[in-house]
C-alpha cells in the first residue's frame, strides 16, 4: 500500500471526524435511525449543502406534496435515495440518473410533518444528504386512494402520458402514469405500486432508472432533465412493473 | 417554529383563557341603514385571531334579523348573537350561509336549527365535509373553537326574491369559488353581500375553485346596481373595484398555470414563480398563491401533456 501523503492523512483524519460529528441540519429526532437503517454501519454518510430538496413549506394536500431533488451540483451521481424520517414508510424512491442529470422532481404522500432528504451516492461511495422540512396535516399514507374507489383506473392502469420540452439546458421530459399507488395501510387496501421504471431513449440507451416505494403520489408524475449533451431526443420508451407485475411499456413522443 | 411559539404562548395563558373563553371582540359596524358588518382580519387562520378572518353580517328588518354568515366557530357565533342583541331586541329569524368553507358555518350551533339556509349544494356539502373541516380547524386556531360542532342548514334556499320586513333580498346562485355560492343583493338599501366570490386586498382562495365558472359569477355580480359591496374577506368597498381585483387576480392566475403547464415547468417551480406587485400587495399571497398552484395546477399540466397510445394492458 503506498504511503500517502502526511497532509492527506490529516485531511482525511478531520474529515472522519468532521462526518462523525455532523449535526442534523434539519434537527430530527429520527435522524439516528435514518442513517442506521439506510446507510449500514460503514457506509460514509455526510450533510452536504450541494443536494437540495425543494419542497413546499407547508404542503395543502398531503396526498400530492410536490418533491424536486437536485444533487447535480455534485460529480458522478450513481444513484439517489429520497426518505422522509417520519413517514410510517420512510422509503420514497430511489434513481439512477445515469445519462440524465441528477435530477427529478415528483410527489409524495406525507403521513405528519417530516423532513424530506435525499441522499446521493457518489462513484466513490460516499453518501451526500441534503434535505428540507416539509409542514403537512398529514394523514397521507392511510387513505384510500381515488382509484381505488373509482372503476376507472382499471381501464387506465400503467397507462402514460407525457412531453418532451427542447430547452437551453437540455430536453426536459415529463411523464405520468395512471396507477392507485395504494400503500397496503388503509383499511383492507392491499400495498399496489409502481416498484420499476426505466426511460430510454430511442437507441434504448438507459436515460434514467427509477425504483418507486408506496409513498409516491398517485398518478405519479416524474419530471427529469437530460443533459445539453443529449441532442437527439425524438422520443423516449418508458419500460417497467408494479409489484402486482402488471406492465409499464409506452413510448413518449415530442 | 412560530407555530409552535404560538402554541407556548397559549398554553401560557390557558387557565386565563379557560376562565374567559376566546374573545372576538365583535365590532359590528353600520354601513347601511339597518346593516352591520363584522369584518375579519386580513390574515390566514391563527391562534390569536381565533379564526375571526372572515366577513359577517346581519340586517335588521321589521320583522328580524338576518344573519349572512355564522362565522369561524361556536364561540363566535354565540358573540355575534350577543352583538346583535345590543343592537336590537328583534329575533335572529334567517341565517344565511353563503358557501361551506369553515369560516363561513362553523358559528351555526349559536342559532335556531329552523333559522339556518343555504344552497342546496351548500348543504350536501357541509354534510359530507363538515366535520373533516372542523378537525382541521381546532388544529389551526386551537381553543377558540372550543364545544364547536358541524351544524348543517336545514333550509334549502332557492335564488329569487324573498321580502323581508320591508327587505327586498334578491337570493343568487352561483358558483366557482366552490359549486355552490350564495350571494346576497338587498335591493332595499343597496348592499350586494358577496361572500367568497369576492376577495378584497385579501389573496382569494381556491380548494374548491372553478375558475371558469367563477369569473362567470362576477359578472352577474358586477351588473347589479349595488352601493356598497360586502366582501367574503377584506374591506367594504362603495365601488366595484374588488371584483375586478378578484377577476384580475384569477385571469392571471390561470394564464400563469396554464403557460407553465405547457411550458413544462415542474410544481416545485411553479410554486416558486415571482408575482407581479400588484398581486403581491394582496394580504397573505405568499401562503395562499402555492396553496392555489397545489390546487389548480395539476389540472393544467394534464391539459399540456399527451396521451400516449401504446400503454400495456395488464
Amino acid at each position: 500500500m503506498p504511503r500517502l501523503p502526511r497532509l492527506a492523512v490529516f485531511g482525511l483524519a478531520l474529515w472522519a471526524t468532521l462526518a462523525v460529528a455532523q449535526p442534523d441540519p434539519l434537527d430530527s429526532a429520527r435522524w439516528g435511525d435514518m442513517r442506521a437503517q439506510l446507510f449500514g454501519a460503514d457506509a460514509q454518510v455526510v450533510f452536504d449543502s450541494r443536494v437540495s430538496v425543494i419542497g413546499p413549506l407547508t404542503a395543502e394536500d398531503p396526498m400530492n406534496v410536490p418533491i424536486a431533488v437536485d444533487a447535480s451540483a455534485l460529480p458522478d451521481v450513481v444513484e439517489v435515495l429520497v426518505f422522509a424520517d417520519f413517514n410510517p414508510i420512510t422509503k420514497v424512491l430511489a434513481f439512477r440518473p445515469v445519462a440524465a442529470r441528477a435530477e427529478l422532481a415528483f410527489r409524495i404522500k406525507l403521513q405528519q410533518s417530516s423532513p424530506v432528504r435525499a441522499a446521493a451516492r457518489t462513484t466513490d461511495g460516499v453518501w451526500h444528504v441534503g434535505g428540507t422540512w416539509v409542514i403537512t396535516t398529514g394523514g397521507g399514507c392511510t387513505v384510500p386512494s381515488t382509484g381505488s374507489a373509482s372503476p376507472e383506473w382499471q381501464r387506465r392502469l400503467n397507462e402514460v402520458s407525457g412531453r418532451i420540452w427542447s430547452r437551453p439546458e437540455g430536453n426536459r421530459v415529463r411523464l405520468r402514469i395512471i396507477h392507485p399507488m395504494d400503500t397496503g395501510l388503509a383499511a383492507s387496501i392491499p400495498a399496489f405500486y409502481i416498484e420499476q421504471l426505466s426511460i430510454t431513449d430511442g437507441q434504448h440507451r438507459v436515460l434514467m432508472e427509477i425504483d418507486a416505494f408506496e409513498p409516491v403520489s398517485e398518478n405519479p408524475l416524474f419530471t427529469l432533465d437530460l443533459p445539453p449533451a443529449i441532442t437527439d431526443l425524438g422520443a423516449v420508451q418508458i419500460t417497467g412493473r408494479d409489484n402486482n407485475g402488471n406492465k409499464v411499456n409506452a413510448q413518449v413522443a415530442r | 417554529m412560530k407555530r409552535l411559539l404560538a402554541a407556548l404562548a397559549l398554553i401560557a395563558c390557558l387557565p386565563v383563557a379557560q376562565a374567559a373563553g376566546f374573545d372576538y371582540r365583535l365590532a359590528p359596524r353600520q354601513i347601511a341603514p339597518d346593516t352591520w358588518v363584522l369584518e375579519g382580519a386580513q390574515e390566514d387562520f391563527s391562534f390569536a385571531n381565533g379564526g375571526r378572518i372572515v366577513n359577517t353580517a346581519f340586517v335588521v328588518t321589521d320583522a328580524g334579523v338576518v344573519v349572512i354568515d355564522s362565522g369561524p366557530s361556536r364561540q363566535y357565533g354565540e358573540q355575534t348573537v350577543a352583538a346583535i342583541a345590543r343592537a336590537t331586541d328583534k329575533p335572529i329569524i334567517k341565517v344565511w350561509i353563503t358557501h361551506h368553507h369553515p369560516d363561513h358555518f362553523l358559528g351555526n350551533q349559536a342559532f335556531a336549527t329552523r333559522t339556518l339556509g343555504a344552497l342546496e349544494r351548500t348543504i350536501s356539502d357541509i354534510a359530507a365535509e363538515g366535520k373533516a373541516f372542523n378537525e382541521n380547524m381546532y388544529r389551526l386556531v386551537g381553543d377558540a373553537m372550543r364545544n364547536t360542532e358541524v351544524a348543517v342548514p336545514t333550509e334549502a334556499l332557492v335564488p329569487g326574491i324573498v321580502e323581508i320586513g320591508g327587505h327586498r333580498f334578491e337570493l343568487l346562485a352561483l358558483d366557482g369559488h366552490t359549486a355552490g355560492d350564495l350571494a346576497v343583493f338587498d335591493h332595499s338599501t343597496g348592499v350586494l353581500f358577496a361572500g367568497d366570490l369576492v376577495f378584497h386586498d385579501r389573496t382569494p382562495t381556491t380548494p374548491h375553485a372553478t375558475i371558469a365558472r367563477w369569473l362567470k359569477s362576477l359578472d352577474v355580480l358586477a351588473a347589479l346596481p349595488f352601493k356598497q359591496l360586502v366582501p367574503g374577506h377584506g374591506p367594504v368597498a362603495a365601488d366595484a373595484g374588488p371584483i375586478r381585483q378578484t377577476r384580475d387576480y384569477l385571469k392571471w392566475l390561470d394564464a400563469l398555470l396554464t403557460q407553465s403547464a405547457a411550458a413544462g415547468l415542474d410544481m416545485t417551480e411553479v410554486m416558486r414563480l415571482p408575482l407581479p406587485k400588484v398581486f403581491r400587495q394582496m394580504a397573505v399571497i405568499d401562503a395562499e398563491f402555492p396553496r392555489s398552484v397545489s390546487h389548480l395546477f395539476p389540472a393544467a399540466e394534464e391539459a399540456a401533456l399527451n396521451t400516449t397510445s401504446s400503454h400495456a394492458k395488464h
